[in-house]
């Protein structure tokens, strides 16, 4: 058996037999192994650590002791491992295959990153030890400061945020501070209707409304709708970009412009930073705040949902406003200001000083790559999506004109009068051993499929993507609706309840009754 | 570029399809003066081994808290975690996955998650607990915020021994919704009154348990009385093996209990990446932050977890979030979970009683010292000292003998002269004798 690509697949005739459809003892298929949850294989007896005796001593918890059983379940080191390596391969992830997650950046996480963010004097450092014994962190930070402004073209930058909303919500928190120091708040905040949810939602926790502005058609911030919203009472205007249709905002400058005419300031979102990165500075466009997702751009892993860092660089007008703690070099050393003396600071986002391992990591990124390599990691991440939009759009609806930067953006027009839904396409993706694309984001198109390959991905791996691509919408146009509907029939569970699970939580496991 | 896959020909072959003659072609939507022309003023690429030197070097500049006597806490600690752990969380199915939105294809995180929230509802004493929060600090801002939603009432009443960067959060993350904190001084060993500032537009009182202090609390009649007035108690914890030997929050009446869940299979890592422990009662879990993962079953009805309530969050509700976080601490959650399944039962609660049994030691130690005073009566893995000097001196006079005495806590109450002369020391398992007796000679020494 070959493959479409010409790959043998297996010897002819013997693939189809081997799921034949009798049950098995264990309910395994192979490699497909079911796992029990802890509480299921292990119990309260069992613990996979040797710990030294305790020596006879006097308690000193003055009676507030903990006298019932917890019923956390232990496991012996042998059955822990083979409990989480089984668990580990029902997961897609980036080692696996391309994760053409629109706005997510999935690219390569090199293990170099790894190894040295486990360095001792890196790993193994106390936030509150004496600032003579940590002046290497300092240092780190202080040159990873350093890269993130010069790729920005800003001067100054605010490490402390956990993770892009956090990083959002640090860049308005400036700005509000920066109005009321001039004892004028204002109440409205403006972002576009494609803007990801978390703008919207740090916008309300700075106590501002959030006003939408409208697309234009050619998916972009519709520049007379945005100043015809623009008042005294406008604090900034939130504008990702590349914007979330994978699209450079052309009047970008004009944006900013006439958020700066009226007084406000211009935030914008760097999500998307990774197809611009070394090739254009946000300073340069007239951003006032931004923050850099390090677990997109910079590649620190995503680990299944974080940790994350959003470090923020700001205008010199919003720069003493930043939070509190942040890196100095004094006259011999570095050290750390941990206390606003200036009075402007608008306080402290978190305990300590951010996401150090995160630090770690992305600068090893960036080093790896320095600026000419960064530039090709915007260069290629934007021709790989070009690629993807120029191979796929004769055949399913591409939303806008091109050229897209680094993803590129599909509405569910090709799909009409299939029977199948952006959903359902996606599912047959993972069949077909991807991770579905970005769907029904951004709003402004119906039914959105938003692409991002990212620069990682070779050639060779963009081919079969496209080919397996250009194979799914010719079999819905045929009318194969089967292999969508009920789609995913390879992965290891079909489609689950969600509706279910969401009308009646069950949100940790229970000793029965 | 060991990092790039594309080669020249195939970059020529991509443009030609895309019908452009060269890259800055795509990039014509960048208005013109913005195009960079050259490369930005940094160096250029290093080799893998360039870059590893240049990291070793920076290691080498800090002192690593496993290469001296070492003993600060103060919401950070060092504990022993298994090798089975970061193996396990450097598997690239854990590490390169993205957030599990695509459950069918992402159960090894979803259950992992599911796993996670059923031990820190367990240790906590708590119904349910969401997947995490960035850390510590920022769930306790978040906890703030969820009991304003709750009761409808702005006023959050803070005691004086929970941590000041926490305080120093809560207040940040209310201060542009109309919050309200009302502060309390530190007060060291001695019991706080809260409950007589309790007011009708109280919305909850946040305490530490231990407190930042060190002292254990039976927070058991503050709930009662908070729960009288329906207000809220918010119960931080930000060391989390403490929990394996003191009465859990849950236990005595918390509405909310957030932590720090960094001791338990996360290392120190100079104060972040770390895991945030939000846990509350079934009947507020639609007011949560963060995500939820669920139990559910498939298409065949096989079981099966999926992330859910999301109706909750940023990217349905936008505005009307229950909060504005996205990513959360994934990976740090998983090392949790792992180390927590390795300890069980028996090995966390023996952890927690060796913890105890070290400080307790190390207490004995220090008592016949002059110019020393132990203030706590009790405490678990941390107690707090009054020095005859000025103890962030004291602290930098040790630092030249390699050794690292604790927190002055001067470094975070710096306003504050009369807490000039307070040391915090914290003791682990990891904590040898020989550290402590090296501790006490040099502490004699200078105190002498």
């Amino acid at each position: 058996m070959m493959n479409n690509q010409g790959r043998p697949t297996g010897i002819d005739g013997t693939t189809e037999t081997s799921n034949a459809g009798y049950e098995t003892y264990t309910g395994n298929r192979g490699l497909a192994q079911v796992e029990g949850l802890i509480y299921e294989i292990g119990d309260t007896q069992r613990t996979g650590v040797d710990l030294p005796e305790v020596e006879e001593f006097e308690s000193c918890i003055g009676g507030v002791t903990r006298d019932n059983e917890i019923g956390l379940a232990g496991l012996t080191e042998p059955e822990a491992m083979r409990h989480y390596t089984r668990l580990s391969r029902k997961n897609y992830a980036i080692d696996l295959g391309l994760y053409p997650l629109g706005s997510c950046t999935m690219k390569h996480n090199p293990r170099l990153n790894e190894k040295v963010a486990r360095l001792p004097g890196v790993a193994d450092i106390h936030p509150l030890q004496p600032i003579s014994t940590v002046q290497g962190a300092l240092d780190l930070i202080d040159t990873l400061a350093h890269w993130l402004k010069t790729l920005t073209g800003m001067p100054a930058v605010a490490m402390s945020p956990k993770a892009g909303a956090h990083g959002e919500l640090c860049g308005l928190m400036a700005i509000r501070s920066a109005l009321e120091a001039k004892g004028d708040a204002r109440s409205i905040v403006l972002a576009p209707e494609s803007a990801h949810g978390t703008n919207p939602a740090t916008a309300a926790l700075c106590g501002y409304k959030v006003k939408p502005i409208p697309a234009t058609e050619d998916g972009r911030v519709d520049l007379d709708a945005m100043k015809e919203a623009l008042g005294p009472d406008v604090a900034a205007i939130m504008v990702t970009n590349p914007n979330t249709c994978g699209l450079f905002e052309r009047e970008i400058i004009e944006i900013a412009d006439a958020v700066h005419a009226i007084g406000g300031y211009f935030y914008c979102d760097g999500a998307n930073f990774n197809a611009i990165v070394g090739k254009v500075r946000p300073g340069d466009l007239g951003v006032d705040a931004m923050h850099i997702n390090l677990h997109k751009t910079f590649s620190t892993p995503h680990g299944g949902g974080g940790p994350g860092a959003g470090p923020v660089v700001l205008s010199e007008a919003l720069a003493p406003y930043a939070p509190i703690p942040y890196v100095v070099m004094g006259e011999e050393d570095f050290d750390m200001v941990e206390h606003d003396t200036t009075g402007k600071s608008f306080g402290r986002m978190t305990a300590f000083h951010g996401q150090m391992g995160m630090f770690t990591r992305a600068l090893a990124y960036m080093m790896s790559h320095g600026a000419d390599g960064l530039a090709r990691v915007a260069e290629d991440s934007v021709l790989n999506a070009n690629y993807v939009l120029a191979s796929l759009k004769d055949i399913m609806s591409a939303s806008f004109e091109g050229p897209c930067m680094h993803e590129a953006l599909f509405d569910d027009r090709f799909l009409k009068d299939t029977g199948v839904s952006t959903l359902d396409f996606s599912k047959a993706m993972i069949d077909e051993g991807y991770h579905p694309m970005t769907m029904y984001f951004p709003l402004v198109v119906h039914g959105a499929m938003l692409i991002e390959p990212t620069e990682s991905e070779s050639k060779q791996s963009v081919d079969q993507f496209i080919g397996m691509m250009r194979y799914l919408v010719e079999k819905a146009k045929a009318g194969d609706t089967g292999r969508f509907t009920g789609a995913p029939y390879n992965a290891p569970l079909k489609r689950l309840d969600e509706t279910g699970a969401a009308r009646n939580p069950v949100l940790r496991w229970t000793a029965a009754e | 570029m060991r990092y790039l896959p594309l080669s020249t020909d195939d970059r020529a072959e991509m443009l030609a399809k895309i019908c452009v003659e060269n890259i800055n072609d795509l990039f014509v939507d960048v208005p013109n003066h913005a195009l960079l022309k050259g490369l930005v003023d940094l160096p250029n690429h290093m080799t893998e081994m360039e870059v590893e030197q240049n990291f070793e070097a920076y290691s080498a500049k800090s002192v690593a808290a496993g290469s001296v006597p070492f003993f600060v806490g103060a919401g950070a600690y060092r504990h022993h975690v298994p090798a089975s752990v970061d193996y396990q969380i450097q598997r690239g199915e854990y590490l390169t996955a993205y957030t599990p939105y695509q459950p069918e294809i992402s159960q090894g995180t979803l259950q992992t998650l599911y796993e996670f929230q059923s031990q820190v509802a367990q240790i906590t004493g708590m119904d349910v607990a969401n997947a995490s929060m960035y850390d510590g600090s920022t769930a306790c801002g978040e906890a703030a915020l969820m009991a304003c939603r709750v009761t409808r009432k702005k006023r959050i009443i803070v005691s004086g021994n929970l941590h000041p960067h926490y305080i120093d959060v809560v207040k940040n993350l209310t201060k542009f919704t109309d919050g309200v904190v009302v502060d309390n001084d530190p007060t060291l060993n001695k019991p706080e009154n809260l409950i007589d500032q309790v007011d009708d537009d109280t919305a909850c009182v946040i305490v530490q348990n231990p407190d930042f202090f060190g002292n254990i609390n039976d927070f058991s009649d503050l709930a009662d009385a908070l729960h009288e007035r329906k207000k809220l108690l918010v119960i931080v914890n930000t060391e989390v093996v403490a929990l394996g030997a003191i009465k859990s929050p849950g236990e005595m009446g918390a509405d909310i209990v957030v932590g720090e869940g960094q001791s338990i299979g996360n290392g120190l890592n100079y104060g972040g990446p770390y895991v945030g422990l939000f846990a509350t009662r079934q009947k507020y879990v639609r007011q949560m932050p963060g995500r939820l993962c669920g139990e559910t079953t498939d298409a065949d009805g096989k079981r099966g977890f999926v992330l859910t309530l999301s109706t909750r969050e940023q990217h349905i509700r936008r505005e009307k979030a229950t909060s504005n976080i996205c990513t959360n601490a994934g990976l740090c959650t998983l090392a949790f979970t792992i180390h927590m399944t390795l300890l069980g039962e028996k090995g966390y609660r023996h952890l927690a009683q060796l913890n105890h049994a070290g400080t307790v030691k190390l207490k004995n130690k220090l008592a016949g010292i002059d110019g020393l005073e132990v203030l706590n009566e009790t405490f678990f893995n941390e107690f707090t000292v009054r020095l005859s000097n000025n103890a962030a001196e004291v602290v930098e006079t040790l630092v030249e003998n390699d050794v690292i005495a604790g927190l002055p806590v001067s470094r975070l109450y710096p306003d504050r002269p009369e807490l000039n002369n307070i040391l915090i020391i914290a003791v682990t398992e990891t904590t040898s004798e020989d550290d402590m007796d090296i501790l006490v000679a040099e502490l004699k020494e200078v105190l002498k």
